[in-house]
C-alpha cells in the first residue's frame, strides 16, 4: 500500500473539505468546568484520510461531533464547503447530515428491522432519492457484501455489520465521512479489513475523518492531528505506527 | 430485593401510573356501583316510610300493571268507620290520580322518562311511624277550586313561584286547569317522590278533577294510637272493610313501593358492573404489556441481580411485588374515584326521577375489600406472565450486550388462543340457546364472549400477521421509506403490537355488536310499523299517559277526518302474572287490519284477541278461556282469535273498549288512530288535528314517520348510553397505545439517534411514530370490527324468534369506527412522537 500520491480531491474547487476556526466548547459549570475544546483551528483536506488522536478527555470526540453537526460549539465556526454549519438551524443541519455527511460508529448502529441493503440505502431513502446503481454496485463490491444484502444485522458478524455501516456512509457520496473508533468493537482481522476499506475509499477521492486512539489504525491515514486538553498539540503527515507512537510519547 | 423493587417503581412512576389508569377506572366502576347500591338499600325504606300511613286502606286492585290507577275507590263512609277503630288515632281519605302533568313556564311538561305525573288531595295526615310526611314548606295549604300546591322539585323545575298561575293537564274531563300556586310541599324529615311530579288540591277539588265529583277516595291512611302496632291496626281495619278493599301495613306498602324501584335500579347496577368488567379486562392487557416492556428493558439489570446471587424466585417475586404495590395504589385511587362516580350515578338517576336527596355515601367494608381485591388480583395476575419470564434470564446475560427475554413460541400462543376461542364459541351458542329459558344463560353467553375475545387476542400475533404485512407494504408504497420503517417497527414485536391493539379490539368488538343490534332493532321496528301502520295519524300522549275521551270526539268532528279509532290500556293478573291489556272500539276492529293466524277478528262481549308470540309463550289457543283479575274482580274472557304481532297494538291481549270499562278501568283514551277522508292533504289535516290538542302539551299527533321515530327513540338512547360507556374502553385503549409507543421510543433511543444522525428530520421521525401508532390502532379496529360483525350477526340470528327479524349492518357506522381508529392512532402518537423528536441526537446515539 502506498500513501505517497494523494489522489485528486473530488471537490477539486475547494481547498479544504472542512475548515474549523477558533472552536471552543466547555462542559459543566463552576469548578467542575471541563474545557473540551480550547480555540481549535484546523483544515480538513479534501480527498484525504485524516486521523484525530489523543488520550481520553483530549476533546477528540467533541471535535468530531462539532464538525459532524451532531453537537454545537460555544464559539468558533465550522465550514463545510462554503457553509458555516454552526449557524444552521435544525432543519438545515438534518439536511446537511443527510446529504453531505456520512457516519461510521464504534458500535455499528444499524437498524435491526432492516436488512443489509435497506440499511445501506437508508440515507438516500430518507431523502427520497434512488441510489445510483453503478455507484451502489461499486460500493457493494468494495465492502464485499454482495451475498449478504438480504440479511438482517443479527445475522451478520461484527465485521460484516461494520462493513454495512461503511457502505451506508459511502453510498450517498458525502463530502466527508466521519468514523468514530470504527475498529473499537472488532477483532484485529476485521478491524484491518475496515481500515483497508476506508483507505481505499480515500484513494477513490472520499474525504474521511477518523477518531482513534489506536496507532495501528492511525497508520492507515494520510495525516494525524494530535489533541491534548482541547488543543491541537501536534501533527504528522504520512504516519507509520512507529512515528505515531513517538509523537504520542512526545505529546503526552 | 424489596428495596430494589421499590427503587424500580419510583424510577418509573409516571409510566406505571399511566398503566394503572385502567385499573383505577375498573375499580372505580366496581366501587362506585357497590357504594351506589348500598346507598340505595340503606335509605330505601326510610325514603318510602314518609310516603305511606301506618295502615293504608285501598281497593284490592288499586293499580294496573302499568301503574295506571283504576276507577275503584274507597267510599267516604269507610273513612268514618276506620276513624272509630279502637286502635286508630285518625283516618284520612286521600285522592291520587296519574296522568296529571305540570306545564312549565317554558311551555314544556315537567317530568322525566317514566316517573308518573301525580295529582291529588292535600291533607296533613302523619306518615308511618309518626313521621311528618309531606308538609307545606312555604306558603299555605290549598283551599277551593282555584288553588294548588306543588312539590318543591316540580315548582323549581317548572319555574313557578307563589302567586303564579300554574298550567296543569289533568287527563280528566276538564283537560287543563290553571290554579294559583299557594304553597310548596316537601318532606322535611326525608322522603322521596321518586321523581314523580305532584300537584295537590283540596279534597273536594281533587274529587271533582280526578273522580268525576264522586265523594270517595283512592286510599285511606289510618294512623295508629300510641302503643298499637301496624299489624294490629291493619287486622282491626280488615274487620270493618267491605269486599274489594284491603288494609296493608305501612311497612308492607313502603316495601312494595321500594321493590319496583329496586328492580329498575338492579338492572342499572348489573349494567355498570359489566362495564367495570370490560374496563378491567382491557386494563389487564395494558398491565401485561407495560410489565413485558419494563421487564424487557430491565432484563440486563435483572440478570445482574441473578449474577450477584439472587435466586430465580427472588427475581420473579421482586417484579410481582411491584405489581402488588401498583395494584394497591390503583385500587386506592379507584376507590376515591368510585366515590365521585357513585355521586355521579346518584345525580344522573336523580335527573331521571329517583331523587335520593342528601343521602350520605355508604362505604361498606365489603366495598373496600372488593376494590382492593379486584385491583390487586387483576394487576398481579396480569404481571405474573411477564414476571415468570424474568426467572428464565440467565445470570451470564448481565455481561452480554443485547439481552433477549425468552418468549413463548407464537405457535403455542396460537394453540392457546384456539383453545379459548372454541369453547368460548360453544358457550356463546349454548348461552344464546338458553338465554330465554335459563336465568344463567346471560352469564354463559358473557363468559363465552370473554373467552372468544381473550382467545382471539392470544392468537392475534398470528392472526394479525397478514394485516401487519399488508400495512407495511401499503405504508412503504404511500409514505416511502418512513412508512417502511413504521411498518417494520409494528412487526418488530408482534406480541406487543397485537396486545396493545387487543385493548382497542375489545372495545370496538362490543361497540360494533351494539351498533348492529341497535340498527337491526330499529330496522325491525321500521319494518313492523311499515307493515302494520293503519290510518293517517296516531295521536298519543307522552309516556302513554291517558287523556280525556273528549279528544276523540273533537277529532272525529274535525272536517276532513273520516273516522277515529280509540285505543286504551289496562292490565290484569293472569295466574298471578301481570298481563297488559289493550282495547279498541268493538266496531272498528277491522280498521286495525290485523293479520289473523287463527279464529276470527271479533270483539264480541267477553271475547279477546291475543298476540301470536304471547299465545305461543303461554300455550293459549283459540277457544281457550282466560281467567283474569281486573279492578272489578274476576272476569273470564274467551280467545276468539290470534293475530300476528303488531306494533300498533301495544299489548298482547286486545279487548273491546266496552269490556275494559266494565272491568273497572277509567274512561280515558291512551291512543287514537285517525283516518283522513280521501282528498284531504295530510299537512292540512295535521294542522287541524294539532289545534284540537293545543292545550294538551302531552298529547301529540304523529304521522307514520314521526310515529316510527318515536318508537325508535328508546333504542337510540340505549345504544348511545352504551357507546358512551364503551368510550371509556376507548380511552383505556388509547392510553395503552401511548404507553407502548412511549416505552418503544425509550427502548429504541439509540436507533432513533442513529436515524437522526444520518439525516432523518424531526417531522419524518414524528411521521414514522404516528404511522406505527395508526398501524396498531387500525389492527385493533379491523379485528374488532370483524369480530363485532360476527358477534352481532350471530346474536341477531339467535334473536330472530324474539321479533327482531331484520339483520341490518350499519356500514357507515362501522366505517366511522375505522376512521375513528385512525384518529385514535394519530392522537396516541402525539406525545411519544414529540418525545422522540426532542431526543438529543448525540446523547441518543451514545445510549446503551
Amino acid at each position: 500500500m502506498s500513501h505517497t500520491a494523494p489522489p485528486a480531491p473530488e471537490h477539486a474547487d475547494e481547498p479544504a473539505a472542512a475548515r474549523v476556526r477558533h472552536l471552543t466548547k466547555t462542559y459543566g459549570e463552576g469548578p467542575a468546568t471541563v474545557r473540551a475544546l480550547d480555540d481549535v483551528s484546523l483544515d480538513i483536506a479534501a480527498g484525504r484520510f485524516t486521523a484525530i488522536m489523543g488520550p481520553s478527555g483530549s476533546g477528540k470526540s467533541t471535535l468530531m461531533h462539532c464538525c459532524a453537526a451532531l453537537d454545537r460549539p460555544d464559539s468558533g465556526s465550522v465550514h463545510i464547503g462554503e457553509e458555516d454549519i454552526t449557524r444552521l438551524r435544525d432543519k438545515a443541519l438534518t439536511r446537511l447530515r443527510r446529504d453531505s455527511i456520512g457516519f461510521v460508529f464504534q458500535s455499528f448502529n444499524l437498524v435491526p428491522t432492516l436488512d443489509a441493503r435497506e440499511n445501506i440505502v437508508l440515507p438516500l431513502a430518507i431523502a427520497g432519492r434512488r441510489p445510483d446503481p453503478d455507484w451502489f454496485d461499486h460500493v457493494i463490491d468494495t465492502v464485499s457484501l454482495r451475498d449478504r444484502l438480504g440479511h438482517r444485522p443479527n445475522e451478520l458478524s461484527g465485521g460484516q455489520q461494520q462493513r454495512v455501516a461503511v457502505a451506508r456512509a459511502l453510498v450517498s457520496r458525502p463530502r466527508i465521512v466521519f468514523a468514530d473508533e470504527p475498529t473499537g468493537n472488532l477483532d484485529s482481522r476485521s478491524g484491518a479489513e475496515i481500515l483497508e476499506l476506508l483507505r481505499q475509499s480515500a484513494d477513490d477521492g472520499q474525504t474521511i475523518v477518523m477518531v482513534t486512539h489506536d496507532p495501528v489504525a492511525a497508520a492507515y491515514t494520510d495525516r494525524v492531528v494530535f489533541l491534548a486538553d482541547g488543543r491541537v498539540v501536534d501533527e504528522l503527515h504520512h504516519p507509520t505506527r512507529e512515528t505515531v507512537l513517538e509523537a504520542l510519547a512526545g505529546s503526552a | 430485593m424489596i428495596r430494589a423493587a421499590l427503587r424500580s417503581l419510583l424510577g418509573r412512576k409516571v409510566r406505571l401510573l399511566m398503566s394503572t389508569f385502567a385499573i383505577v377506572l375498573g375499580v372505580a366502576f366496581v366501587a362506585g356501583t357497590l357504594m351506589f347500591s348500598d346507598m340505595l338499600n340503606r335509605s330505601f325504606t326510610a325514603l318510602f316510610d314518609a310516603t305511606v300511613g301506618d295502615v293504608v286502606v285501598e281497593p284490592e286492585v288499586a293499580q294496573t300493571a302499568d301503574g295506571f290507577l283504576s276507577t275503584n275507590t274507597v267510599p267516604a263512609e269507610v273513612v268514618d268507620r276506620l276513624a272509630e277503630l279502637p286502635g286508630a288515632a285518625r283516618a284520612d281519605g286521600q285522592v291520587e290520580a296519574d296522568g296529571v302533568f305540570v306545564v312549565g313556564t317554558d311551555g314544556k311538561l315537567v317530568g322525566g322518562f317514566g316517573p308518573p305525573g301525580l295529582g291529588g288531595s292535600w291533607n296533613d295526615a302523619p306518615a308511618a311511624g309518626g313521621l311528618q310526611g309531606l308538609a307545606i314548606l312555604e306558603g299555605e295549604k290549598p283551599y277551593g277550586g282555584d288553588e294548588v300546591v306543588l312539590d318543591e322539585q316540580t315548582a323549581e323545575k317548572a319555574g313557578y313561584e307563589l302567586g303564579d298561575r300554574v298550567q296543569i293537564t289533568t287527563g280528566g274531563e276538564r283537560s287543563t286547569v290553571d290554579p294559583v300556586l299557594v304553597g310548596i310541599a316537601g318532606f322535611p324529615e326525608g322522603g322521596s317522590l321518586s321523581g314523580a311530579t305532584l300537584a295537590l288540591f283540596d279534597t273536594r277539588t281533587a274529587q271533582q278533577l280526578f273522580l268525576d265529583g264522586e265523594d270517595a277516595y283512592t286510599e285511606v291512611w289510618v294512623t295508629a294510637r300510641d302503643g298499637v302496632s301496624q299489624t294490629d291496626l291493619a287486622d282491626q281495619a280488615e274487620q270493618v272493610l267491605p269486599d274489594g278493599l284491603v288494609a296493608v301495613t305501612g311497612e308492607q306498602a313502603a316495601d312494595d313501593a321500594a321493590s319496583d324501584l329496586l328492580e329498575a335500579v338492579g338492572f342499572l347496577t348489573t349494567f355498570l358492573l359489566i362495564f367495570a368488567g370490560i374496563a378491567l379486562v382491557v386494563g389487564s392487557f395494558l398491565i401485561v404489556n407495560t410489565f413485558s416492556i419494563l421487564v424487557a428493558q430491565r432484563s440486563r439489570e435483572l440478570a445482574l441481580l441473578r449474577a450477584l446471587g439472587a435466586s430465580r424466585g427472588q427475581v420473579v417475586r421482586s417484579v410481582l411485588l411491584e405489581a402488588l404495590i401498583l395494584g394497591a395504589l390503583g385500587a386506592t385511587l379507584g376507590l376515591g374515584l368510585g366515590v365521585l362516580l357513585a355521586r355521579g350515578i346518584a345525580s344522573v338517576v336523580g335527573r331521571f326521577g329517583l331523587d335520593l336527596g342528601s343521602q350520605s355515601l355508604v362505604l361498606a367494608p365489603r366495598t373496600v375489600l372488593a376494590a382492593y381485591a379486584v385491583g390487586i388480583v387483576v394487576t398481579v395476575v396480569a404481571a405474573y406472565f411477564p414476571a415468570r419470564r424474568t426467572g428464565r434470564i440467565a445470570p451470564v446475560q448481565a455481561l452480554r450486550d443485547d439481552v433477549a427475554l425468552p418468549e413463548t413460541s407464537l405457535r403455542r400462543r396460537f394453540v392457546l388462543g384456539l383453545g379459548l376461542v372454541v369453547p368460548g364459541a360453544l358457550a356463546m351458542v349454548a348461552g344464546l340457546g338458553t338465554v330465554v329459558d335459563v336465568p344463567r344463560g346471560g352469564w354463559v353467553l358473557g363468559a363465552g364472549v370473554l373467552a372468544v375475545l381473550l382467545g382471539v387476542s392470544a392468537a392475534s400475533p398470528v392472526l394479525g400477521r397478514p394485516l401487519l404485512d399488508l400495512s407495511r407494504a401499503t405504508l412503504s408504497r404511500v409514505f416511502g421509506f418512513v412508512g417502511l420503517l413504521a411498518g417494520q417497527n409494528a412487526l418488530r414485536n408482534p406480541r406487543r403490537t397485537t396486545a396493545t391493539a387487543s385493548a382497542l379490539m375489545i372495545g370496538l368488538t362490543l361497540a360494533c355488536t351494539m351498533a348492529i343490534i341497535g340498527d337491526s332493532a330499529k330496522a325491525s321496528v321500521d319494518r313492523a310499523i311499515e307493515e302494520s301502520f293503519v290510518g293517517d295519524f296516531v295521536v298519543s300522549s307522552l309516556f302513554g299517559a291517558p287523556f280525556s275521551p273528549q279528544v276523540a270526539e273533537q277529532m272525529a268532528a274535525v272536517p276532513g277526518v273520516e273516522r277515529v279509532v280509540r285505543e286504551r290500556f289496562g292490565a290484569g293478573l293472569l295466574d298471578g302474572d301481570q298481563v297488559a291489556l289493550a282495547a279498541t272500539d268493538r266496531g272498528e276492529i277491522g280498521s286495525l287490519e290485523l293479520v289473523l293466524d287463527e279464529g276470527r277478528a271479533s270483539l264480541r262481549s267477553g271475547s279477546v284477541l291475543v298476540q301470536e308470540s304471547w299465545a305461543d309463550e303461554r300455550g293459549v289457543g283459540v277457544g281457550d278461556e282466560l281467567d283474569l283479575q281486573v279492578p272489578t274482580g274476576a272476569v273470564t274472557w274467551q280467545v276468539a282469535g290470534i293475530f300476528e304481532d303488531n306494533p300498533v297494538v301495544f299489548a298482547p291481549v286486545l279487548v273491546s273498549v266496552e269490556d275494559l270499562l266494565a272491568a273497572g278501568f277509567q274512561d280515558r283514551d291512551n291512543a287514537l288512530i285517525v283516518f283522513g277522508a280521501p282528498g284531504v292533504a295530510a299537512s292540512t289535516l295535521q294542522g287541524r288535528l294539532d289545534t284540537v290538542v293545543d292545550d294538551l302539551p302531552a298529547v301529540t299527533v304523529k304521522d307514520q314517520a314521526a310515529f316510527a321515530e318515536e318508537q325508535r327513540e328508546p333504542i337510540d338512547n340505549l345504544v348511545l348510553t352504551i357507546f358512551a360507556l364503551l368510550g371509556l374502553a376507548l380511552v383505556i385503549a388509547v392510553l395503552g397505545i401511548v404507553n407502548t409507543l412511549a416505552l418503544s421510543v425509550i427502548e429504541r433511543t439509540r436507533e432513533i439517534g442513529l436515524l437522526r444522525a444520518i439525516g432523518l428530520s424531526r417531522s419524518q421521525l414524528r411521521r414514522m411514530i404516528t404511522l406505527e401508532s395508526v398501524v396498531i390502532s387500525l389492527l385493533g379496529a379491523v379485528l374488532g370490527v370483524v369480530l363485532g360483525v360476527v358477534f352481532g350477526v350471530v346474536l341477531m340470528r339467535a334473536l330472530r324468534d324474539e321479533g327482531l327479524e331484520v339483520i341490518s349492518v350499519p356500514v357507515v357506522q362501522l366505517v366511522v369506527f375505522l376512521a375513528l381508529a385512525v384518529v385514535v392512532g394519530v392522537l396516541a402518537a402525539v406525545l411519544p412522537a414529540r418525545r422522540a423528536a426532542r431526543l438529543d441526537v448525540l446523547t441518543a446515539i451514545a445510549t446503551d
